[in-house]
């Protein structure tokens, strides 16, 4: 079976591609999700507000206390070097493109615009086929309106494609007012693709100790979902590289992913939880469902179920209860 | 040699030799002591980064247990044919004699450099003086003096050549403090100077000595009357040859740079005839004093020694000029008792040589001596022309003192405080901050800046007070056309700047200002009340003196360019703006750009915030109009209340008002004896914010009285009548407990002037406000909000009557009733040694001796001024005393031995006076004892009797019995220090203490770094952690001390850590006191040195234990008299990955930053340590009955006295109250 499939600009093996998590860290991870098959890897996400917090908390104790008193003038040694996370990644990116014949795609998540444009020119130097920007954004303050995000984002983007000549992929989160509309500025903005949809923290509340606690939960098969009504809407409509992240669980989820209009599917929970090699399962279910179905090709079925392309193209835009019964007695 | 262009750089007079020193050798052993710790921290972290020697090899830097293990290497290296050096100071030179001796007499090249400093006697002192050095000129080392910082390059690379070149050892030492941590623009050596200056062929016929089994020697035999003289007097021919080729080196050096040393340097008048003869530091101060005279028509000069051993005779008094008529010797040492000190000695001898010869041809010049600067003492160009003004008197005063008073021997010579030398054109700038404002650090800058932007030439030194929370910043900064010899602080400043407006409540900052000079002040003040807000003093010197008056709100541009409270560049920007000394552009420019080159590489963000801070501060100052009369009603603020004891007033109080330098000798303790109870007179006033009790959630468990470094949080129950004239707001609630009788009252009070704001109590605090669950039931409050109103209530608290201690359960809450008598100390805010120490206090304080190994707990607990130190209603409080470093296990145990014999006295003067004592008393004190509270106080109920008893009694036995009768209550023996001394430098008396079997208890206080130099690393360090002289991460796991202790089976060990369980420690003090043997605690301190915010001290101590990696554990042998297993592991089995708690330090991150596959590597072999170490604590507690090794408590015979409890199966349960 021909699994190939185009992704912003690069021709992948497989539509099947682990997306950034902490599995990336390890080059023999990455070797190994190569041999399971994946059609890239996208490797796990340079936080600038991390990098920023971790150097400013580094350089606030190297300091504090310091020049108080005579006999401990500082606490501890001065560093002559310290690579602040960047270099430390841009080291993982060259030595993940010397293991792999597979494309690697970088993953950034930056706060400013100007970290953004130096970054990009540094990963881009150091080898990798492409840049994910993982761009997300909790509009608390009620002085910043949509508007004010989106813009935002937008100028995010521009600069980063006026940076770097890369390939380029936004991943964004599903809550915007006009999604298809706001993914469409992404396009006009310069991206090449977008990455549907960021998965974030979620604050909970320990009822023993009275404070909050924030992580981040595996994903549940039914996430898929929106993936599936967006991709569908958006396929066809925008000139945009689309890939599906978050809630893929088994070759179904790929495939019915592939049909909406993905073109790369992208796992992360089902790996952490079942391990790398089950990326090869997938991999398996989706050829023998191709192949049962007798298409030739992965391109061949990518899209073929999207809202433009599908026999019911109001199922996609659906979005309550009431309406879908009322739609039934309508059919009937 | 060829000349070199020059370079010049601001270095430190530490770092000035340390490169020489690191270029030209192969191994160097170190040991922390200041001050010359920077110059084994800056060679521990070169040879981290793989900085190569003069040979392109990285030097093997190691650590050793102490200086007497530094010296004991060097020597094997040295004699194995390595190129090696050394740093050391005071005591630490003093633990290398017995090698010094062995390297000098072997004629084994090497070099030490000392940044010199005062043994300690009547007190420590970490300050400079040549005692130290002075103490090891008999060795056979050669002595080089260097007198500046450009000095200590210059003459480390001339030892380095001499010594290979000699074949004698040599110790290049230069002034701690004045010249080691002195900034200075200076010329700096190239390497390739100092290459060309080492002698290829002395290297290869020192590396041909060393000892292989290839050409087998044999050295260090035992040499018997018949050769062992002969054989001595063999190296003469070497010390004699030494000053010609120190010499020739000097020469040879001076072609290179064209500075040019002599081994006796001469300046002054040609034909002078009143002739001081120095070294060191000084040396600049009184360079000035002779240059003005000489100006002024005075015949004097100045003869300058740098190679003080070998003392060269001929070199000397060829330096001498032989107009010389009066010589007066200035030596910064003190030998008690000698006829005089001793350059003073050399002087008088040489002369008297060269006279008895003939080589000195005039007449026999008039030689009189003095000491000056012990300890650091100023000596100033005045104090220098008084030294001239005695020589010029028909009978001048010898053996004088200068820079005091002393006016009980008299010795002292009096100076003109209006003499000065300081150049016009050099700028004086005066800086007062606070340690945690970076002051200190952009001052530093500011003369890099200078050094490297202009020609000027720069210098900065740095005062500090001894506290570690709160300290006050003096920063001395001198720039000018000239280079700056002034090795003296401004006392005439044309620039003085206030970085915090609380100074001006206690300092007056104007009496350093020179006329017409300015002041910039740091002010929350609005512009038009910054007048008003400055003292009757201050306001008066500044019309007096015409000063232009500057201000600005530098927390307000700091917090708007988003740096919070750190002022320092804005302070700096205004510093450069308004001094002008370059001009403002190219200043903020070269300001920006040490921005850029500190930050850039690290963090865009800290770059922009500072430019803005930079940009902020420009258009922010602005000058203060100075009203023509004084508006101010406020004065200064006294250092101690009117109420404070007499000695606090006219001592004490002096001392924290800066004015100790003039104290009269009379004034001081002849033997070094301070009175206890002091800190409590001195409120400073440090934190913005303190807390403040909510009673309403309140669950009275007294855990923020316990953590609270600085016992600023008391808890205390009493009766509801005493609340009788409580101020208006003073709170209190109910007593939740039985313990005491109904109605019983329960405050917790804070002591808002003493609290340093560390939030510890905040963090710990279990009771959340149901409405608003940030809130806690004790809460940080901005400390002007609640100053008057709490101190006016910790006022009426502190006379609230204590509870009975007979009556307080032995558990957390009931020891936090207990009367702390460990007060308000210096430590660091959030210290994480002193809430044991308090705990300890007040456990057993009324009946404790203290010996205190040096370190972090000897400075906070005995640092002039005050001591937290204190004593109670009775009068009863700790005794408290510092020996050394590396003896106080000894120190301790001695403690013992002579209550001991006191006891044993006392018992038989009972036995002797029993029948005429009556009623059986002789027979209740004789013998075994309760140790709980209860036991205590009849005991001492007796005592009373007994002593009323013996006053009836004429007999001199009654008098002797009436002066040992304290002796029949139970003491408390605790030997308490860090584990710099307890792991290292201690060890070997720490385990014999520990063998002995005798009644000592132990404390160590654990930060797992040797805190109180400034965090280098001891046998205590993690690994995986980074330390400074474990740059690149330590390798090693920590030492497991609390094993090696319960290997002897009769000692009893806990490890404690109070943030992982508060009632595992109160037991394990309260056990480990009634244990009749010698008892050692581990406890867990958290510090600074650790890198993140104190106030998680507690919760990290927790995750600590919850990790695995510090499993709570106490071994009791009286638990083997049972057939149980002395050994209780106190925490559970590892809960959680290490890197949980370790990743949230600076300590172990930053390797992660710096080296992260070698961070991970060390990180996987530190969690094997863990389990590795679990598993085994398992094995060992799970096993029945007593392991082998596990004795019977005490291990060697009572020595006459009965042990003071029976080891019981009773007292285990460590209850202080039971009986």
């Amino acid at each position: 079976m021909d699994l190939r499939t185009r992704y912003l600009g690069l021709t992948l093996t497989s539509p099947l591609v682990p997306s950034a998590s902490p599995l990336s860290e390890k080059i023999e991870n990455l070797r190994r999700m190569e041999d399971a098959g994946a059609g890239a890897v996208v490797l796990h996400s340079l936080f600038e507000e991390q990098i920023e917090q971790e150097s400013q908390t580094l350089l606030h104790y190297l300091d504090a206390g310091t020049e108080s008193n005579a006999e401990s003038l500082s606490w501890l040694p001065m560093p002559s070097e310290q690579r602040f996370g960047v270099d430390e990644y841009l080291e993982h990116v060259r030595r993940a493109k010397q293991a792999l014949g597979i494309p690697v795609i970088a993953s950034l998540n930056g706060a400013t615009p100007g970290w953004w444009v130096k970054t990009a020119g540094r990963v881009q130097q150091a080898g990798a086929d492409a840049i994910e920007l993982n761009l997300y954004h909790v509009a608390a303050d009620p002085e910043t309106t949509s508007a004010d995000v989106e813009e935002r984002l937008l100028e995010i983007v521009r600069e980063f494609r006026s940076a770097t000549t890369l390939p380029m992929a936004v991943k964004i989160g599903p809550y915007f007012s006009a999604l298809a509309s706001f993914a469409r500025e992404l396009t006009l903005a310069g991206t090449d693709g977008l990455v549907l949809f960021n998965r974030f923290f979620q604050p909970d509340i320990d009822l023993e100790a009275l404070e909050t606690r924030s992580n981040v939960q595996l994903s549940t098969p039914n996430e898929m979902r929106v993936r599936l009504r967006w991709i569908a809407i958006l396929r066809g409509r925008i000139q945009a590289s689309l890939a599906a992240t978050g809630g893929v669980h088994d070759w179904e989820d790929a495939a019915k992913l592939l049909l909406a209009g993905a073109d790369v599917v992208m796992l992360c929970s089902a790996l952490l939880r079942l391990g790398i090699p089950y990326l090869g399962e997938v991999k398996d279910g989706l050829s023998r469902w191709l192949s049962e179905r007798d298409y030739e090709s992965v391109e061949q079925m990518k899209g073929s179920m999207s809202q433009l392309a599908c026999q019911n193209p109001t199922a996609f835009e659906r979005a309550s209860y009431i309406k879908a019964i009322t739609g039934y007695h309508l059919a009937v | 040699m060829e000349r070199r262009t020059i370079k010049r750089e601001a270095l430190d007079g530490n770092e000035a030799a340390a490169r020489m020193a690191y270029a030209a050798s192969e191994v160097i052993a170190i040991y922390p002591i200041t001050p010359s710790s920077p110059m084994g921290e800056l060679a521990d972290a070169w040879a981290a980064e793989g900085k190569p020697n003069l040979w392109g090899s990285v030097p093997s830097v190691i650590e050793m247990q102490s200086e007497g293990g530094a010296a004991g290497a060097l020597h094997g290296a040295l004699s194995t044919g390595a190129l090696a050096t050394t740093f050391t100071a005071s005591q630490g030179l003093l633990l290398m004699i017995p090698n010094m001796y062995k390297i000098a007499g072997e004629l084994t090249p090497a070099v030490f450099h000392v940044a010199a400093r005062s043994v300690a006697c009547q007190a420590l002192s970490i300050f400079g003086d040549h005692s130290d050095v002075m103490a090891v000129r008999q060795t056979g080392f050669a002595l080089l003096a260097s007198s500046s910082v450009q000095e200590a390059m210059d003459l480390a690379a001339v030892a380095h050549a001499a010594t290979l070149r000699t074949r004698i050892p040599f110790l290049h030492f230069f002034d701690g403090f004045r010249t080691s941590h002195e900034v200075l623009k200076i010329e700096t050596v190239p390497e390739e100077v100092l290459k060309a200056l080492l002698d290829h062929e002395a290297i290869r016929a020192h590396r041909s000595r060393g000892l292989t089994p290839e050409r087998p020697t044999l050295r260090g035999t035992a040499q018997n009357p018949d050769v062992f003289f002969q054989a001595r007097e063999s190296v003469n021919p070497f010390y004699l040859a030494a000053p010609a080729a120190v010499q020739e080196v000097m020469d040879r050096f001076a072609e290179a740079t064209g500075r040019a040393y002599r081994l006796f340097d001469y300046s002054g008048h040609p034909q002078a005839e009143s002739v001081v003869v120095m070294m060191g530091s000084g040396v600049g101060a009184a360079t000035e004093a002779v240059e003005a005279l000489v100006a002024s028509g005075q015949k004097v000069g100045l003869l300058t020694v740098r190679l003080y051993r070998p003392f060269a005779v001929s070199a000397f008094i060829s330096a001498l000029p032989q107009s010389v008529r009066s010589i007066a010797v200035l030596d910064r040492t003190k030998e008690p008792g000698a006829p005089c000190e001793p350059l003073h000695l050399d002087v008088v001898a040489a002369l008297d040589e060269a006279s008895a010869d003939g080589s000195w041809g005039g007449a026999r010049p008039r030689i009189i001596g003095g000491r000056y600067g012990l300890s650091s003492k100023e000596f100033t160009p005045a104090m220098a022309a008084s030294v001239f003004a005695e020589l010029g008197k028909d009978r001048p005063k010898n053996h004088f003192t200068a820079g005091i008073v002393d006016d009980v021997t008299g010795s002292s010579l009096s100076w003109d405080r209006t003499f000065t030398t300081e150049l016009p054109e050099t700028t004086r700038a005066v800086f007062y901050g606070l340690g945690s404002d970076g002051t200190v650090g952009a001052n530093k800058n500011s003369i890099k800046i200078i050094a490297e932007e202009t020609d000027l030439f720069a210098q900065g030194y740095f005062v500090y007070d001894s506290r570690k929370a709160g300290s006050t910043t003096v920063s001395h900064l001198r720039f000018g056309p000239a280079p700056i010899r002034s090795t003296y602080l401004i006392e005439s400043a044309d620039f003085v700047a206030c970085h915090q407006e609380s100074f001006l409540t206690t300092l007056d900052l104007l009496k350093v200002a020179r006329p017409g000079g300015v002041f910039l002040l740091n002010t929350t003040a609005a512009p038009e009340r910054v007048w008003d807000t400055l003292p009757v003093e201050m306001q008066k010197a500044m019309i007096e003196k015409k000063i232009r008056f500057y201000s600005i709100d530098a927390g307000a541009v700091a917090e708007k360019a988003g740096l919070g409270r750190r002022i320092n560049t804005v302070m700096q920007t205004c510093f450069f703006a308004i001094s002008g000394l370059i001009p403002r552009d190219l200043a903020v420019e070269a300001i920006k750009d040490t921005i850029r080159k500190t930050y850039g590489a690290k963090s865009d963000r800290i770059v922009a915030m500072n430019c803005a801070a930079v940009d902020g501060a420009l258009p922010a100052f602005y000058e203060v109009p100075v009203p023509a009369r004084v508006t101010a009603t406020r004065t200064l603020r006294p250092p101690v209340p009117k109420t404070a004891p007499d000695f606090v007033q006219r001592v004490t109080g002096r001392i924290i008002a800066g004015e100790g330098d003039l104290l009269p000798v009379s004034a001081l303790p002849v033997d070094g004896t301070w009175p206890t109870s002091t800190a409590k007179w001195e409120k400073r006033n440090i934190a913005l914010e303190v807390p403040v009790w909510d009673e309403a959630w309140c669950i009275q468990c007294n855990k923020c009285a316990l953590v609270c470094p600085h016992a600023a949080i008391r808890a205390k129950a009493y009766p509801t009548e005493a609340l009788h004239g409580a101020p208006a707001g003073f709170k209190a609630l109910e007593w939740k407990g039985h313990e005491f009788p109904a109605g019983t009252k329960y405050t917790i009070q804070v002591a808002p002037e003493d609290c340093t704001g560390c939030a510890l109590c905040v963090e710990v605090c279990p009771a959340k406000n149901k409405t608003e669950t940030r809130l806690k039931a004790i809460n940080m409050i901005p400390h002007p909000e609640v100053v008057e109103r709490e101190a006016r209530n910790f006022e009426f608290f502190l006379a609230l009557p204590e509870a009975d201690r007979a009556a307080v359960p032995a558990n957390v809450k009931g020891s936090q009733l207990l009367e702390p008598l460990f007060e308000f100390s210096g430590a660091c805010a959030g210290c994480g040694e002193t809430p044991y120490v308090k705990l300890l206090s007040q456990l057993f304080g009324d009946r404790l001796l203290v010996a205190n190994a040096t370190g972090c707990s000897s400075i906070y607990g005995g640092n002039l001024p005050t001591t937290p130190w204190s004593s109670d209603r009775n009068g009863r409080g700790p005794a408290w005393s510092n020996s050394l470093f590396e003896d106080n296990a000894e120190f301790g145990l001695g403690f013992r031995l002579s209550l001991d014999a006191q006891r044993r006295r006392a018992e038989q003067l009972l036995h002797a006076l029993a029948d005429r004592l009556g009623d059986g008393i002789a027979t209740d004190l004789i013998g075994q004892e309760t140790t709980d509270e209860a036991g205590i106080s009849r005991r001492r109920d007796r005592v009373a009797i007994l002593r009323k008893r013996l006053a009836k009694i004429d007999d001199p036995e009654a008098r002797e019995l009436d002066q040992l009768a304290d002796a029949l209550v139970r003491k408390s023996v605790w030997i308490v220090g860090g584990d710099g001394w307890a792991y290292d430098i201690g060890y070997g008396g720490l385990d014999h203490v520990l063998a002995s079997g005798r009644d000592v208890n132990v404390l160590v206080l654990d930060t797992e770094v040797y805190s109180n130099t400034g965090g280098q690393a001891s046998k205590a360090t993690p690994r995986a952690a980074v330390a400074k002289f474990a740059s690149a991460g330590k390798p090693t796991p920590r030492k497991d001390l609390a094993l090696l202790a319960m290997s002897y089976g009769n000692v009893y060990v806990a490890r404690v850590a109070m943030g992982g369980s508060d009632a595992h420690t109160v037991k394990a003090f309260l056990e480990a006191e009634d244990f009749p043997g010698p008892s050692i605690i581990i406890a867990y301190s958290h510090c600074i040195a650790h890198g993140y915010n104190m106030q998680q001290g507690m919760q990290q101590q927790k995750l600590a234990v919850q990790t695995g990696y510090w499993p709570l554990l106490r071994w009791d042998p009286r638990r083997a008299e049972t057939g149980e297993n002395p050994l209780q592991l106190d925490s559970r089995a590892p809960q959680m990955p290490l890197q949980e708690y370790a990743y949230r330090e600076t300590r172990y991150r930053m390797l992660t930053l710096s080296r992260p596959e070698e961070a991970k590597r060390l990180m996987t072999l530190a969690q094997h340590d863990v389990d590795e170490k679990w598993r085994r604590l398992e094995q060992m507690a799970s096993s029945p009955g007593p392991p082998p090794g596990a004795g019977p408590p005490g291990g060697s015979p009572k020595q006459g006295v009965a042990p003071p409890s029976a080891p019981a199966a009773a007292t285990t349960g460590g209850g202080r109250n039971g009986s």
